[in-house]
């Protein structure tokens, strides 16, 4: 029964490095979301992140004091109601669902890679999607499995396939979400959910990294 | 109050949501309950989850709630709201697989006839098919 002040602080420390580094990469790349959604889509995805992760930066010190799964079902829930697009719910889903796969913050690569499987199959259930229709799936389950592979170097493994898969959505025509409209002439673009996917890995890293 | 199958209408757009449930209205009056979320919390374009539950809860009935939505997100939000309403309410609310206006339009037809939540929904997606 210890709750040793250090000890609670480096949880609260872990999720509070964390919600401030996407929020911070998503801020520095709001335009460059909204320019990439402006080519496929309505132009607002970098708009809506950071709706979404301003809300949670605001509410940072009351999620930093929930046990891990708990703080990533209340970041879920925080981007569902605030981001107002699709990528919300997606978003949302993803987190909720990777909260619910356990309480401590994972300690070993297996428990980070269950989380990202549940935040992947939730995706897939509320997008109803799957890879290679040109959206953050293209990025999030080439990731996964990069890293259920148990890679030896796991945050250049993270990165690395991060940045390729989501090149890898530029010449793919998509079939999901508004882009679908477009057929064809979606093609040529990078998707900005990819994008927003691969920038939030990057941010993970980092904070991973320099822990 | 009505007990008919309410309509809740979903656009990316304030305007386009509150003009088809206008529509509504003027055809069927004060017999189906009808609500409208569109646009996002500061006034843009896009659907917002915490309104869809609220439009849902305004006109809430037992006998169930049809929901009419325009594109991609305002799905994937409806969806996600629907899911989030408490105690159990969601199995009693669908998306229909219908145009926003003429939809909303045939399922209030429909609804103030007093018709359960699957004829509503039927007579709406077989609207135009």
């Amino acid at each position: 029964m210890t709750t040793e002040p250090s000890e609670v602080a480096s949880g609260d420390a872990l999720v509070t490095a964390l919600i401030g580094a996407v929020h911070d990469t998503i801020l520095a790349h709001r335009d460059e979301l909204c320019d990439l959604d402006r080519a496929i889509g309505d132009a607002d995805h970098g708009h809506n992140m950071a709706r979404g992760f301003e809300a949670v930066a605001a509410a940072s010190d009351e999620i930093a004091a929930l046990p891990f799964g708990k703080a990533l079902q209340k970041i879920g829930t925080t981007l569902v109601m605030k981001v107002g697009g699709a990528s919300g719910p997606l978003y949302g889903s993803a987190l909720m669902a990777a909260g619910k796969a356990g309480e401590d913050a994972p300690t070993s690569l297996v428990e980070v890679v269950a989380r990202l499987e549940a935040a992947v199959d939730a995706v897939k259930q509320r997008g109803k999607s799957d890879v290679g229709a040109k959206t953050m799936l293209d990025v999030l389950v080439p990731v996964t499995e990069a890293l259920k592979a148990g890679p030896a170097d796991p945050l250049a493994t993270a990165r690395g396939t991060a940045a390729e898969a989501l090149e890898a959505t530029r010449p793919m025509v998509a079939t999901k979400g508004r882009a679908a409209f477009l057929g064809e002439r979606s093609a040529g673009h990078l998707d900005p959910g990819a994008r927003s996917s691969e920038l939030i890995i990057d941010a993970v890293c980092d904070v991973v990294e320099g822990r | 109050m009505s007990d008919n199958v309410a309509i809740v209408i979903v656009s990316h757009s304030r305007d386009v949501a509150k003009g088809a449930a206008d529509m509504v209205h003027q055809m069927v009056g004060e017999e189906v309950r009808v609500a409208y979320a569109g646009g996002t919390e500061d006034g843009g374009l896009g659907t917002d989850v915490a309104a869809i539950m609220a439009a849902i809860e305004t006109v809430w009935t037992e006998k169930g709630v049809a929901v009419l939505v325009d594109l991609g997100g305002a799905e994937t939000n409806s969806e996600m709201a629907i899911e989030m309403l408490p105690d159990g309410k969601g199995e009693k609310v669908q998306i229909l697989d219908a145009p926003v206006v003429e939809g909303a339009v045939m399922a209030a037809t429909e609804a103030a006839g007093g018709s359960s939540l699957a004829e509503v929904r039927a007579t709406a997606e077989d609207f135009g098919s």
